[in-house]
């Protein structure tokens, strides 16, 4: 591949309320095995990209853990490879980034060293697989400076927290909005864009020259008309992690069939950190209806419409409804949950109820002792 | 210069025929264990575990499932500048090339590979035991016993004793006299196949042995150390340990793992049990599912009833299928109202609908009735069974097999249909 890939997995959002205190929307988990920034990170590598670039910001300490060896997403190679950039202090530089241009300015000398023509640019929250040179291919195809990826959302989604795009019959866009009070049209940017390396380089410096730090707002919005910047329609499934609701959503979109063998049974795979946990465990009372659960989980109780995360445990006469148990929570026996998403390494005193209301997703976060025998 | 204290060599080449179309197409350590690990990931993780960062496998027969799974280590994170992990097969010479005949004699061709290292300890391993050891323990125990060789041992039931090596030792634990199966056992402490031997000690009496035909540890080298006066000690050890050598040690270890409490327990922080994943999404039930007292692998999906089974990575269980008391490896594909009663079904098998497994009374199977007995059913990998197929008890499939393979789609119990691999 030609390209180079930049990650960008610095944001943090509100709309995830208590979840995004403990890590970056990149290092939520997904699915039962995975982080959001896996499905971004396995795409590149499928797509063989062999450098890649990830600009943390935000809470790092889970995502720098996650990608504290590079070799499971297969970039542990001699040349390229990837690497973690965070904000730093240098002699004339002592600001975080101050948005998406400027991580990419602070960190110009990766562009400038590389050598590859091409730069795929690409948000660490989506859930998607995608293959890079197929953009690539119709970049060139294009002639286009920019090529955005995008995708039609149904009429029933408020679109107005993405960035929404509008293209002429040729695809180029003429129209794109930043988070529009009201949305002009129904197709939204996946945050994902191609260009060339120079082409960008030179961008971000005259962006930075203006003190301007946005990438869309600075650089996609303001060269619309002067510059060739074409859509790239994707159909397949993508979601963003923007929300609470967009989070659990995603997460319950894994029980469908077909969504499943999308993901899990169609080449090519997601890869993720390998945790080393033992195979899940079912003892007599577990009782398991359309549910996802992953390794070194133990059940004892009842696990209906949920995704039970690595390693958690669940008592006897337990009942998980329509819940999202994230990684390594122990839940005491006879408790009850509903509508709920429990936050990882938490634990669930025995004989506890939470229930959500339908619609509206309780998040649960107890921070109790945990002893261990 | 390089120097490590203590090396491992870990026997890997052995055929495990015991274990029947299990290993026909594959050696023994590499048969998959637990759901989700393969026989050598014990001694493999033992030896990380307790800080034994240097390991030669040596491989003999079928080595290809053996070599991609170990590959460069790591998983066991044996992928080191120095030392780590070495597949170390037999090799042509330039005098007179030979297999490898015997345990010691495979060590014994390896010499060099252990001199590299320098050690002062070698630790002699067999990748077929289920078990987890901490052999820096058994190393303190070398070294403050004085041995120049130490037999880890462990107390067994003394009417079973007569089906292992035993060792008889003074109230120091020195080994006095050892007696290879005998008839009527004087002590009840078995050899477990692990050796630490002063590097020294192993050298001299690897090429003193040299020229003895299938050189042997148990025959042949422990009794030449034994003789020539040096001080042989054994080391006790009492945790779980499990020689896996048979379907029916094969079948009860894997179900012992499903236990409420199992007395091996893979799911403690400490000591970790490691393994190549290559499926890493989560496994799902389908809304009538049935689960209990099991363990299952990554990204299986259960749409059937699953019971007291064993159930590896990527299976399908298909609706209205009951399986009980069996065992199923990677990528098996079951159909939909099948019935398995205590089968060993091998990795991507692929099962009809309505298939039976396990069904009728007992009869003794009619080629190997050593091998495949109690009433356990057994489908060598890559199998394939067509629809509505019913097999009896004591019966092995092996190879993609079609309606004609089977009179009236009806298997009887003791029946053996192999049409693929080594016979």
């Amino acid at each position: 591949m030609r390209a180079i890939g930049i990650v960008l997995a610095g944001g943090n959002n509100r709309r995830m309320q208590e979840l995004s205190q403990k890590r970056a929307i990149c290092a939520m988990p997904i699915a039962g095995s995975y982080r959001s920034i896996d499905f971004t990170l396995s795409n590149m590598s499928n797509s063989h990209i062999q450098k890649v670039a990830v600009f943390t910001q935000y809470n790092a300490r889970s995502l720098n853990e996650h990608l504290s060896s590079s070799k499971w997403w297969d970039f542990g190679r001699k040349q390229g490879g990837l690497f973690v950039f965070t904000p730093v202090v240098t002699a004339d530089n002592s600001n975080w980034y101050r948005g998406t241009a400027d991580a990419i300015y602070q960190n110009l000398s990766f562009l400038k060293n590389s050598h590859e023509p091409y730069v795929v640019i690409a948000s660490g929250d989506g859930v998607y697989k995608l293959d890079f040179n197929k953009v690539l291919e119709y970049h060139i195809e294009k002639k286009a400076d920019i090529t955005v990826v995008c995708r039609d959302m149904p009429d029933t989604t408020d679109v107005c927290r993405f960035g929404t795009v509008r293209m002429n019959e040729e695809n180029r866009i003429d129209e794109i909005e930043e988070k529009p009070l009201q949305a002009k049209s129904s197709t939204v940017s996946c945050g994902i864009y191609v260009l060339r390396r120079r082409q960008l380089i030179e961008m971000i410096e005259k962006c930075a020259e203006e003190d301007r730090y946005d990438f869309v707002r600075d650089i996609l919005v303001r060269y619309k008309d002067l510059k060739r910047i074409y859509g790239y329609k994707i159909k397949e499934y993508w979601r963003n992690i923007a929300s609470v609701e967009d989070y659990y959503s995603t997460n319950m979109d894994f029980l469908k069939p077909e969504v499943r063998n999308y993901f899990f049974k169609q080449y090519p795979d997601i890869y993720s950190k390998v945790d080393d946990l033992p195979p899940a465990k079912y003892n007599p009372g577990a009782c398991v209806h359309n549910s996802l659960i992953s390794s070194g989980c133990i059940v004892n109780g009842v696990v209906e419409n949920s995704v039970i995360f690595k390693k958690s445990y669940i008592g006897n006469n337990c009942v998980i409804k329509n819940s999202i148990i994230l990684n390594d929570v122990y839940i005491g026996d006879n408790t009850y949950i509903e509508n709920c998403i429990v936050e990882s390494r938490d634990t669930i005193r025995a004989n506890s109820r939470y229930i959500g209301e339908e619609g509206k997703i309780r998040i649960v976060v107890e921070r109790n002792e945990r002893y261990t025998i | 210069m390089i120097k490590k204290e203590m090396i491992a060599m870990l026997l890997a080449g052995g055929q495990g025929s015991r274990l029947g179309v299990l290993t026909s197409k594959v050696a023994k350590p590499a048969v998959a264990f637990g759901g989700k690990y393969r026989i050598i990931d014990f001694p493999l993780s033992n030896c990380i575990n307790s800080g034994v960062d240097t390991v030669g496998v040596l491989t003999q027969y079928q080595p290809l499932r053996l070599n991609t799974h170990i590959g460069i280590g790591i998983p066991w994170d044996l992928d080191r500048n120095i030392g780590g992990v070495s597949v170390l097969p037999p090799y042509e010479k330039s005098g007179e090339s030979e297999w490898y005949t015997g345990t010691a004699n495979a060590i014994y061709q390896n010499l060099d590979y252990m001199e590299g290292f320098n050690p002062d300890y070698v630790l002699i391993l067999s990748g077929d035991h289920i078990y987890k050891m901490d052999y820096e323990v058994m190393l303190d125990f070398h070294k403050s016993s004085g041995a120049e060789v130490t037999i880890a041992v462990m107390p067994v039931p003394i009417e079973e004793a007569s089906r292992f090596g035993i060792m008889i030792t003074d109230e120091n634990k020195r080994i006095t006299e050892f007696e290879e199966k005998p008839e009527h056992p004087r002590s009840n402490l078995a050899s477990m196949g692990i050796y630490i031997f002063n590097w020294k000690t192993l050298k001299e009496a690897l090429i003193t042995m040299a020229n003895q035909p299938a050189l042997d540890f148990g025959k042949h080298v422990i009794p030449y150390c034994h003789d020539k006066g040096a001080p042989l000690y054994a080391y006790e050890f009492t945790g779980y340990w499990k020689d896996v050598g048979t379907l029916s040690s094969y079948w009860e270890a894997n179900m012992e793992l499903i236990d409420i409490v199992p007395e091996f327990n893979l799911y403690e922080e400490y000591w970790k049990i490691y393994t190549r994943s290559e499926i890493q999404p989560p496994q799902y039930f389908s809304g009538d599912s049935v689960v209990e007292r099991s363990i299952i692998g990554e990204g299986t999906d259960i749409y059937g009833k699953v019971y007291n089974s064993v159930i590896g990575c990527g299976v399908t269980i298909g609706k209205g299928t009951v399986v009980r008391d069996s065992i199923i490896m990677n990528q098996t594909q079951i159909g939909e109202s099948c019935e398995l009663y205590k089968a060993i079904v091998a990795e991507n098998v692929t099962i009809g609908n309505r298939v039976r497994l396990g069904i009728g009374e007992e009869a003794p199977n009619d080629t190997a009735p050593h091998i495949y007995n109690h009433g356990i059913v057994t489908i060598g990998e890559k199998s394939i069974i067509p629809d509505g197929i019913t097999v009896g008890k004591n019966t092995v499939i092996f190879g993609e097999t079609t309606d004609k393979d089977y009179e009236n789609s009806y298997f009887a119990s003791g029946k053996s249909l192999i049409k693929a691999g080594e016979q």
